[in-house]
């Protein structure tokens, strides 16, 4: 219902030590918006009454205390901060923790380019969420008879539940769990009481691409779409370029594949002519690539591929975390163990069975596993390189792009502030 | 309009009690007909159902027990008696047996860490178990024994309380006579007289109560609700159990005058599932009240004076001892905390305004008015006058319930229940504060070292990072969900101690957990958040041996990972193998 409002008394506030004068009892976001003050919001919706105040990214220190703007409402007197660094790091770090929680594949997203998180993300420069990923189980639901639910992308800001109901007023959207587990769920039989429009309008009300509706995919064409412009207008920082250690002094870098199947050296090489280039700087020692077999110096870098799946991969990779002055390992199976690591799941002694006597490569009438002193010893898991040692730096993808390795190793190197460019990430 | 046609939903969850009770689970079709009673969406009643521990989805067996999982039990010989059970039942943690009779579950602390391992079967209360009470516990049951039969009656062991004129809570109360005062006063001079007594907030907020119920008397409205917060959901805390069990009284008592002060007519009793067994014994003294027209219409020949009292039970949720946590969960709503835009002496209960006040705080009130306003100022300290309930557990002589002055010197307090050999001492729960050696010439009073009433003491024989560990599960399994920096930020550094514990952890590690609790501790949406790293931090400044000792500082091997373990199963396999063939 709308009704009319008496303008109500002006009272003084600051905000970063700016002083502004506001109506007194109104939102604190709107009032820093309208004097020029950009508070990032995610769950804030302003029909929602009273605000949602789930994201917890409008976090701002009010007289000295940490409240989410979107719940508070001026008052004679305030003092509100906004953009400390300590503040500004606090809502960096719940878009990281966002991403970290659920699974974003902004590429493969309908919602790309519509997206309030993703426009935030670019927004704030994110590029690698300081938090590991939390893989937690999440469905995808398409059994709604319009609508899909996408739980790997949903951030339970909750606007869904409190905005969209049908017209006997029940809810469609519902909060089930909790904690960790907590997830938004449809109701069928309400779902299907909504007409084409409102279904549509619950699509658009959700900040990210977690509610669909069936057939309404990628409406607006690639550059019209919401946050085209403001993402091309990012340029990310780089700090000034340091000088070569030594002006003669090559690089020496070390390269190895444990237990992987070398696609990501094979992706090492397709940096092509430049690798002409890098032998400018870099001189390989042990490597696959110059196929010397044991460290004759000491190396700067060490680049890992695979994980541990014996004794002899534990024994190199120790080597090299002995003779390297940086570990960096590449590619998913250094990371996580990788394709080898599906064994982890089966017991060892299975897996000896189902490769040299049951499989249906053996030869008919096997009996042997093979086992001698020479023949490195299997170790009952595969295991991640950081679980054996120490790693400085990780490089994810199945295989990363050659490029991107030697950008990092350059930038490492160098000693240069890691920055990816915002086209280089930005897939779609 | 539509409220007419639909039942109030604030009897939902009393409802899904009672099919919980009778089928030991709430099915589908059990859902279905409850949203259509309440004009609900099926699905919103499955968000409800889920959000609380102790409503099953799934048939939770005839008889549902509950063994408690809290660092005091865990220290106390859970293992052992977790054994025990699993074997007499012959299924595993967190299973039904097979011909439905038991189900066996895990759950937070239940209030008896005075008497670990305790656990709960059909909520009745089985305390000291060890694996021979278990058997015996099981084949009674098994022989038709009936659980309220054969279950313990768990009576506060009270250790000490001050001399007898300086005794405020723990001593005989002389029932209705606090209602003598509202005969003759009017609310305002009750109001005046709380708020002289500086009655705080015993939940451990601190918050003027005296002030709170003068807000609340302001907020005109046709209703008005009195809560008493019987949530005490703190793991180590069983003050409030002592008092309903003690001197119930005393908190009805403490109610009506509540009620009378701020003009309230309706007073619930949010009481936690787990202490169920407590609800006979509380109807009981509502009804002997009800009996002397003490409560119902016209209170003690007060003309207009109407007000009565009826016990809301949880369903096993901790965040629901937040306030505005626990007025969703009696409206029939999933437990999750509001956004402070108002507070419940404005908008609470249905909207209306609303007292929510602790079990210790309303008991206070009568108390008062007994001894005198003036007595009871003199004691305690100036900010925290009167008397102080602990419930003490873990290593230490004398476990139970404490009435303590407030201002007693903490190395006082500590001798007195018989600490011999205190290491951590963690005081008001896992998300209060950790203390050391250092601490221990503190005075226990608000302004020092403040206390909502759960002490754990832990001597040097216990390993802190896995106490740690033990707090920080409890909180991410009772994360309510609705905001990320304590639903997913508790996960993550629940990940980091596993890390600290397993060796894998660095030094970048020990600064990640300080700067991540830092956000969680200043971006969460409640008390839950906010203060669930406290316990942590704390550890890692008063103990920083214990971390430095696993974190891997100078070293790039890790010491966790051991090649000859790794290889161990395949040189057995081989060794197997090879002598086969031979």
């Amino acid at each position: 219902m709308k009704y009319l409002q008496t303008m109500n008394k002006l009272i003084n506030i600051k905000i970063d030590g700016k002083s502004i004068q506001a109506e007194e009892g109104k939102n604190l976001v709107d009032v820093a918006k309208e004097n020029g003050v950009y508070i990032p919001t995610l769950c804030y919706f302003r029909e929602i009454n009273p605000t949602l105040g789930t994201c917890r990214i409008c976090t701002v220190k009010l007289n000295g205390k940490h409240t989410t703007s979107c719940t508070a409402k001026v008052s004679e007197g305030m003092d509100i901060e906004v953009n400390t660094p300590e503040l500004l790091d606090n809502r960096k770090a719940i878009i990281e923790m966002l991403y970290a929680e659920g699974n974003h594949f902004c590429p493969s997203c309908e919602k790309s380019g519509n997206c309030d998180m993703q426009n935030l993300g670019y927004d704030m420069g994110l590029t690698v969420t300081r938090y590991p990923h939390v893989f937690t189980d999440k469905m995808v639901d398409f059994t709604p008879k319009r609508m899909i639910m996408e739980s790997n992308r949903c951030i339970l800001c909750k606007r869904c539940v409190e905005e969209v109901k049908t017209k006997d007023g029940k809810d469609v959207f519902s909060f089930v769990q909790r904690g960790v587990k907590t997830r938004v769920q449809i109701d069928y039989a309400e779902e299907e009481k909504l007409s084409e429009s409102e279904a549509l309008r619950a699509m658009a009300l959700c900040p990210v691409g977690a509610i669909l509706v069936k057939g309404m995919i990628h409406e607006q064409p690639f550059g019209d779409r919401k946050y085209d412009l403001l993402g091309n207008d990012i340029l990310p920082i780089v700090k000034d370029k340091k000088v070569l250690k030594g002006e003669q002094e090559k690089f020496i870098v070390a390269t190895t594949s444990l237990a992987g199947c070398f696609g990501c050296h094979m992706s090492l090489l397709d940096i092509d002519t430049d690798l002409l280039d890098i032998l400018d700087i870099v001189e390989f020692n042990k490597s696959p690539l110059t196929d010397i077999k044991n460290f004759s110096k000491r190396c700067h870098v060490g680049l890992i591929e695979g994980g541990c799946a014996n004794a002899e991969n534990v024994h190199v990779l120790r080597e090299f975390r002995k003779k390297c002055d940086i570990l960096i390992g590449f590619g998913e199976c250094a990371i996580m163990g990788g394709i080898p690591a599906m064994r982890n799941f089966v017991p060892l002694k299975e897996c000896l069975e189902e490769s040299y006597l049951n499989g249906i490569t053996s030869e008919v009438g096997a009996d042997i596993i093979p086992g001698h002193e020479d023949i490195p010893k299997l170790l009952n898991n595969v295991y991640p390189c950081n679980e054996i040692v120490k790693i400085d730096y990780y490089i994810p993808g199945c295989p990363p792009n050659a490029e991107h390795i030697w950008k990092v190793v350059k930038n490492i190197l160098l000693d240069e502030e890691f920055s990816i460019a915002h086209n280089e990430f930005k897939y779609d | 309009m539509e409220a007419n046609q639909q039942i109030d939903r604030s009897k939902l969850m009393s409802v899904l009690w009672k099919i919980q009770a009778k089928k030991s689970c709430i099915e589908h079709d059990d859902i279905t007909k409850i949203a259509n009673e309440f004009g609900l969406s099926r699905m919103e009643v499955e968000g409800v159902v889920t959000f609380y521990h102790f409503y099953h989805r799934t048939h939770a067996g005839k008889y549902t027990i509950y063994l408690n999982d809290s660092i005091i039990s865990r220290h106390a010989g859970y293992d052992a008696v977790k054994k025990a059970f699993e074997q007499e039942l012959g299924i595993t943690m967190g299973n039904v047996s097979k011909d439905g009779m038991f189900g066996l579950f895990h759950t937070a602390c239940i209030g008896l860490s005075d008497f670990e391992p305790a656990c709960l079967i059909n909520f009745k209360p089985f305390i000291n178990l060890t694996p021979k009470k278990v058997k015996q516990i099981i084949s009674d049951i098994k022989n038709g024994k009936k659980p309220k039969n054969i279950c313990d009656y768990p009576l506060s062991k009270i250790q000490y309380t001050p001399e007898k004129e300086k005794t405020v809570f723990l001593k005989p109360y002389d029932t209705f006579s606090s209602l003598k005062f509202i005969e003759n006063n009017s609310p305002e001079d009750l109001i005046e007289l709380v708020k002289k007594s500086k009655l705080a907030g015993r939940g451990g907020a601190f918050f003027p109560t005296g002030l709170k119920w003068q807000f609340c008397r302001q907020n005109k409205s046709d209703v008005k609700y009195i809560v008493c917060n019987a949530d005490e959901g703190e793991p180590g805390t069983f003050k409030d159990r002592a008092l309903l069990q003690e001197h119930p009284e005393t908190l009805i008592e403490g109610m009506i005058l509540a009620a009378y002060a701020v003009g309230a007519s309706i007073g619930a009793i949010y009481l936690r599932a787990e202490y169920r067994y407590l609800v006979s014994d509380l109807e009981k003294v509502l009804q002997t009240y009800r009996d002397n027209n003490s409560l119902g219409k016209d209170i003690n020949g007060i003309i207009g004076f109407d007000f009565d009292i009826y016990i809301h039970l949880g369903a096993g949720a901790y965040v629901c001892g937040e306030e505005t946590a626990l007025l969703h969960s009696m409206e029939g709503k999933r437990g999750e905390p509001g956004t402070k835009e108002f507070f419940p002496v404005e908008k609470g209960f249905k909207n209306k305004p609303t007292i929510v006040n602790n079990v210790e705080t309303l008991c206070a009130v009568p108390r008062i008015l007994e001894m005198g306003v003036d007595t009871w100022l003199s004691l305690g300290t100036e900010e925290s006058p009167g008397t102080k309930l602990l419930s003490v557990s873990g290593d230490c002589g004398k476990k139970g319930i404490y009435e303590i002055e407030w201002g007693m010197n903490f190395r006082e307090f500590l001798e007195l229940i018989e600490a011999k050999d205190p290491y951590m001492i963690q005081f008001s729960g896992p998300s209060g504060d950790c203390l050391s050696e250092i601490d221990f010439d503190r005075d226990i009073c608000k302004e020092d070292l403040s206390c909502g009433g759960s002490v754990m003491v832990f001597n040097k024989s216990r390993d802190l990072l896995y106490i740690l560990k033990n707090f920080s599960d409890f909180f991410v399994e009772e994360s309510c969900g609705i905001c990320v920096p304590c639903r997913t930020g508790n996960f993550l550094l629940n990940k980091k101690i596993e890390k600290l514990i397993l060796g894998h952890a660095d030094k970048k590690d020990a600064e990640d957990i300080k700067s991540w609790s830092h956000i969680i501790k200043t971006t969460s949406r409640c008390g839950l958040g906010q203060m669930s790293s406290n316990s942590l931090n704390d550890a890692m400044v008063k103990f920083p041996e214990v971390f430095e000792k696993s974190l891997l500082e100078n070293t790039d091997f890790n010491a966790a990972f051991s090649l000859e373990d790794a290889v161990k199963e395949y040189d057995q396999i081989i060794n197997e193998i090879s002598s086969d063939y031979e």
